[in-house]
């Protein structure tokens, strides 16, 4: 169920592990799979793991542990904040109130258009930046006032 | 910006281009000449172990762990696979150096696993990046192109016979993954669970097989130190604690970023190069080492210089030099309650004392900071805090007790102030205005 250019990706990381350990290759290609298809879902997971010769489960396990992948649909951008104790003193924690109250949505939950889902995050190993938050995983913004908020509003259309 | 400031600087020397970061930039700086000298000129295995351990470098990660002797450990003549593995990733709260270190300096990372390698008889290597940092990621896997292409890794290395590749792996939201262990796990593919130890790494690491695991900054100080030599390397920093080191200075100060000083540099020093405190305020507590080291109370800290030694002396942990700096518009316990929090949502699960253990502190601290506390609940909290620590295969129950017991122990008043009159001692609209949220705009 995964398109052709998703599989030759997770071949290219299969390629970095000794050839009797495809499973490590999981790890990036659950992120592989979640690209394509926005989440996680079972038959997502399954697919995986019978492409690197795992176990459903051990592939669902890994699935479930790390908090960047989704197990259910999320909007088409998923806004993760981080309120961790540095980013707090610099804003973080004011930052995700700025974001609930514009959105009108609460942490975990999706604008009703489908656009936007907020997320409260761990430490993202920016906290020089704060406030910082990442879109889809992928792109981290730095210094997030209010003004710089907006802006990035603006422009998740 | 590479680095706001340093004081005789080594590892963020000549960053500020935006080319900075490329091979050609990094040879310019005379980087791959420490690989190149030692696989030319016949240095062997053992020298270069010495060297490290002439240098004192100690583990930049957050152990302290001094790093020649750690490579000592490896079965070098061990015939079969060995790997060096990297660790970075950096999800300590207040850590954030080593992702300036791979965005501006990558290949001083590749050039000081590639030295690891050949000092330990390891042909192959991971780097694990904290999977938040993604352009990070994407950035060391382009220089790991680049090195490649240009002889530096793969096979017969500058036709020396040395053989050596290098891969970049990702994490994807997992704090327990900074333990060395469970990135093992990570590594091959399953949850990050820690190990065990022993057997430790050296003799049973990555897919069973002897490994060594160093934090980035580590690696990427090798170079500068088989170039300078150990011993100046060590007159660099103060005795037993060599080098310079990057610190990561975040909160309440004009400046957060990252700092490269020598150990040893007074903290004001450091707190003057990161622009003072914000609005000229008091310097409440001082979390000079990451989210897991105790707090040090404002007064205590401007005393200390910023090494292993004199923060140990101050009932601290250097760690992983991530200066956490809080002013007087800091309320602790709602600091605390966000840092209790960040441990219970991490815990992997494995040990009942920290799965159970960082649930119940969170949910102690968090009634407190609710204004609902009772009157024995810092006995409670100190109770359950005993029972986690020493009590687990890993360090995150104690991490997640140290803060505990210091935010505890140094603003107990606070505290108890808290239980009696069910709400912050510091006013919420002057934490609000602490933050500068709200007035970055005004």
């Amino acid at each position: 169920m995964l398109t052709p250019e998703s599989l030759k990706r997770i071949d290219r990381e299969i390629a970095k592990y000794p050839a009797d350990q495809k499973q490590s290759a999981v790890m990036a290609a659950l992120a592989i799979a979640q690209e394509e298809q926005g989440w996680l879902s079972s038959e997502a997971i399954e697919c995986v793991a019978g492409y690197l010769g795992m176990a459903p489960i051990a592939a669902y396990e890994v699935a479930t542990f790390y908090n960047m992948y989704d197990l259910k649909p999320v909007g088409k951008y998923k806004l993760s904040v981080c309120t961790n104790l540095p980013c707090m003193l610099t804003g973080g924690v004011d930052a995700g109130e700025y974001l609930k109250r514009k959105l009108g949505i609460g942490f975990n939950e999706t604008t009703p258009d489908g656009l936007i889902t907020l997320k409260e995050s761990e430490c993202m190993g920016a906290c020089g930046d704060a406030p910082v938050m990442i879109v889809n995983n992928r792109r981290m913004c730095s210094w997030m006032n209010p003004e710089q908020i907006d802006k990035l509003l603006a422009e998740l259309k | 910006m590479a680095i706001l400031g340093a004081i005789n600087p080594m590892l963020t020397v000549g960053l500020d281009g935006d080319n900075a970061w490329r091979l050609a930039d990094y040879v310019k700086r005379d980087g791959y000449s420490a690989l190149r000298r030692i696989l030319e000129s016949g240095i062997g295995q053992g020298d270069v172990i010495n060297e490290v351990k002439k240098s004192v470098l100690r583990g930049r990660g957050g152990a302290g762990f001094p790093t020649g002797l750690k490579w000592s450990f490896m079965p070098r003549a061990f015939p079969g696979d060995k790997y060096v593995v990297c660790n970075s990733d950096e999800g300590e709260p207040g850590t954030f150096k080593d992702r300036d270190i791979l965005r501006y300096n990558p290949h001083a990372v590749i050039e000081g696993m590639a030295i690891a390698g050949f000092a330990m008889g390891a042909a192959r290597g991971y780097n694990y990046v904290h999977g938040e940092i993604w352009e990070i990621y994407e950035r060391f896997e382009e220089a790991l192109d680049e090195a490649r292409a240009a002889g530096f890794l793969g096979r017969n290395i500058l036709g020396s016979g040395f053989d050596f590749d290098l891969f970049a792996h990702h994490g994807y939201g997992a704090y327990i993954c900074g333990e060395e262990t469970a990135l093992l796990e990570s590594i091959e593919g399953k949850k990050g669970q820690p190990r065990f130890k022993p057997p430790f790494p050296a003799s049973f690491g990555l897919y069973g097989k002897p490994t060594t695991i160093n934090n980035t900054e580590t690696f990427a100080s090798v170079p500068y130190i088989i170039n300078m030599g150990g011993d100046q390397y060590l007159e660099a920093g103060k005795p037993n604690n060599g080098g310079t080191k990057l610190f990561s200075v975040s909160g309440h100060v004009n400046r957060p970023g990252n700092y490269e000083v020598p150990l040893g540099t007074p903290f004001a020093t450091l707190l003057e190069m990161a622009g003072g405190m914000r609005g000229g305020r008091q310097l409440k507590g001082c979390i000079p080492g990451g989210s897991s080291a105790p707090v040090v109370p404002g007064p205590t800290m401007m005393d200390c210089t910023m090494d292993y030694d004199s923060i140990s002396k101050a009932g601290s942990m250097l760690g992983s030099g991530a200066v956490i700096v809080m002013d007087e518009t800091t309320c602790m316990v709602k600091a605390l309650e966000r840092l209790s929090y960040f441990y219970y949502e991490e815990s992997c699960g494995q040990c009942t004392p920290c799965r159970e253990g960082t649930s119940w502190l969170y949910k102690v601290v968090h009634r407190i900071e609710q204004g609902k506390g009772r009157a024995e609940d810092l006995d409670l909290l100190s109770s359950v805090t005993t029972n986690i620590m020493g009590r687990t295969i890993c360090a995150l129950g104690d991490a997640a007790s140290m803060p505990v017991q210091s935010f505890i122990k140094h603003f107990r008043d606070e505290f108890a102030y808290h239980i009696e009159n069910r709400k912050c001692l510091v006013p919420v609209d002057v934490q609000r205005a602490g933050s500068g949220f709200f007035t970055a705009t005004a």
